[in-house]
């Protein structure tokens, strides 16, 4: 067990390399001066060759490389250009509050898409299935941006009972986490339901039955164990995509996660930032999918060998 | 005039066993004809300003009332129709083609499977929207810039899908047959392996449009797609937020356009996986 979650975390390192290694050479591919963007249009030669020489540009790609990666062993992802700061500290609050929302919006989206995929599936093609159906359809059709702002208009506009922006109190986790989490809710539902309908078929869920099980227990511990295992890799896949994937819904709702932060040093052209942020993303989706592998060899404990 | 007979007959059958995803193509297909056909279809100038009729509620002259510039909402919706799909029809269709070509290639040739590969498993490390924001930071804005970012990430998507296809199929004696009465390895692949993975990558296209329609309705609401004054839904929608508590309709026609447009696909892919794909039994 423990040599398989080991190599299960050893597997992270080429993946983070290899982000970094492209987050770094893509990012020289900008046309034009790098200096003289960061310097703005009315700065004097001499400013720009400040810069440069303040962002080291002014020395060879692969020392700059090499710099790079001896900042990130320490932990530095550099200096933000356009808020002048460390890029750790910028990301690390960000994160935590993104974090936050991504969990309360995956637990919501699976424990709900579980329930409504299950029920449909037993009851297939009963008017709960073709409902669950809708729902799901329409979950994962709706716009993010638009579902936000349709319940910004409602709640906040015309209701007046919730606010718009910000993260202080609970009642600025609602929006946005039932936001966040309607496509991937929608999308859970439809895995569980067709996942749930093969097993319902195989023969160990009819040997539950025939040995007198009440149908709840066969449902719940026979059939839906077993459906589990790819229901559990879109979870994983989707919580994975939240942390670095909140981007609208954190614009909507002026949530002070990484996803907004992204936004602005996109629209600054804030390389650095950019590049300390994708490489933050990498890591987390990587992660949470070894973790979900490592999840996989319990509840399948066929998959460690 | 025989295959024609049987493509008919075919589309029928289509109509007559999925009925949701009919009405799923109707909608697409009447957003390919508004798209199209918008100068002809658009009552009004799209750009036309008119500080007069400022936030007209719908109505006799205006069907879908009017912007805050008083520009006529419906045309430019229906304008609007015309820009993203135009953009997410052509980023998935290059993105689709790359894709096919590296994972068949990936699947079909040892030496270049492993670096193809990890590259797709970076790139699919991130959200499409992280990935397309990232190359318009590189890029800049233009609606070429904008299929170029949209279609990177769906790249990995389709090679991903080939590749395992592909050594899936290579499995099979044909291949093996081929091979032995001296096929080249390119007529393999283009006349043997391609057919049989036709209908999954045809099926992955339907269900791949609708994502790349969000994403650029999203770019543009997020300020960094397609550049005003051309009538595109999701900078409509960033216009919107302003004025939608005196003007709720210029919030809601454009991204109920965006939303009917993308559940046409989504339901007419799903219909397409069950038909195309034997191996998924109909539910």
């Amino acid at each position: 067990m423990t040599s398989y979650i080991v190599r299960r975390l050893l597997a992270v390192f080429p993946v983070v390399f290899l982000v970094v290694t492209l987050a770094f050479f893509v990012f020289q591919l900008i046309p034009g001066d790098p200096a003289r963007m960061y310097a703005g249009e009315e700065a004097t030669q001499q400013q720009v060759e400040r810069i440069r020489e303040k962002l080291g540009l002014n020395r060879p790609i692969l020392v700059r490389y090499i710099t790079y990666w001896k900042g990130l062993v320490h932990g530095d992802l550099g200096t933000s250009i356009y808020f002048h700061t460390s890029i750790t500290d910028l990301i690390g609050r960000r994160f935590l509050n993104t974090l936050q929302l991504a969990l309360i919006a995956i637990i919501a989206a699976t424990v709900f898409g579980l329930i409504i995929g299950t029920v449909a599936a037993v009851h297939r093609g009963s008017i709960w299935d073709y409902s669950a159906n809708l729902i799901a359809l329409l979950g994962i059709s709706i716009p993010v941006f638009w579902l936000g702002l349709l319940l910004m208009l409602f709640f906040s506009l015309y209701i007046g009972i919730l606010p718009t922006a910000g993260n202080a109190t609970w009642k600025h986790y609602l929006m946005p986490s039932f936001t966040l989490s309607t496509f991937s809710m929608a999308f859970i539902t439809r895995m569980t339901r067709s996942s749930m309908l093969e097993t319902l078929g195989e023969d160990y869920v009819n040997t539950a039955r025939a040995k007198g099980l009440t149908e709840r227990r066969v449902i719940i511990f026979h059939a839906l164990r077993n459906a589990l295992l790819p229901i559990l890799t879109v979870v994983g896949l989707r919580f994975g995509y939240m942390l670095g994937g909140a981007v609208i819904t954190e614009s909507v709702f002026a949530w002070p996660g990484m996803g907004r932060l992204f936004v602005t040093a996109v629209n600054q052209r804030d390389i650095p930032l950019v590049q300390g942020e994708l490489l933050i993303f990498a890591l987390a989706f990587v992660l949470v999918n070894v973790v979900v592998d490592i999840a996989y060899s319990f509840i399948d404990p066929r998959i460690r060998h | 005039m025989r295959t024609l007979r049987r493509t008919s007959s075919t589309i029928a059958y289509f109509i007559r066993h999925y009925k949701i995803p009919s009405v799923g193509a109707l909608l697409v297909l009447l957003f390919l004809l508004m798209g199209i056909f918008a100068p002809w279809i658009a009552p009004k100038d799209p750009l036309h300003v008119s500080p007069r009729d400022s936030l007209k509620p719908p109505g006799r002259e205006f069907l879908l009332g009017t912007d805050v510039l008083g520009r006529d909402l419906l045309s430019r919706i229906i304008y609007g129709a015309r820009v993203s799909l135009l953009i997410a029809v052509a980023a998935v269709a290059i993105g689709a083609f790359i894709g096919v070509v590296l994972g068949m290639l990936a699947g079909w040739e040892r030496k270049i499977e492993m670096p193809i590969m990890r590259l797709m498993d970076v790139l699919l490390c991130f959200p499409g929207i992280i990935v397309a924001l990232s190359i318009v930071s590189i890029l800049g804005r233009s609606i070429e810039n904008l299929i170029i970012a949209i279609a990177l990430y769906r790249i990995p998507q389709f090679s991903r899908l080939c590749y395992g296809l592909t050594l899936a199929i290579k499995e099979n004696t044909y291949i093996e047959a081929a091979a032995a009465v001296g096929v080249s390895n390119r007529r393999t692949i283009t006349h043997h392996i391609l057919p049989n993975i036709l209908a999954p990558i045809v099926v992955q296209v339907s269900l791949m449009i609708p994502g790349a329609i969000m994403t650029v309705a999203a770019l543009s609401f997020l300020g960094l797609g397609i550049k005003p004054p051309t009538p595109e839904w999701g900078s409509m929608l960033q216009k919107s937020i302003v004025w939608s508590r005196d003007a709720p309709h210029v919030m809601i026609f454009p991204g109920a356009a965006l939303m009917l447009v993308v559940l046409g696909f989504n339901m007419l892919g799903d219909g397409l996986r069950d038909f195309l794909d034997p191996r998924i039994k109909k539910v």
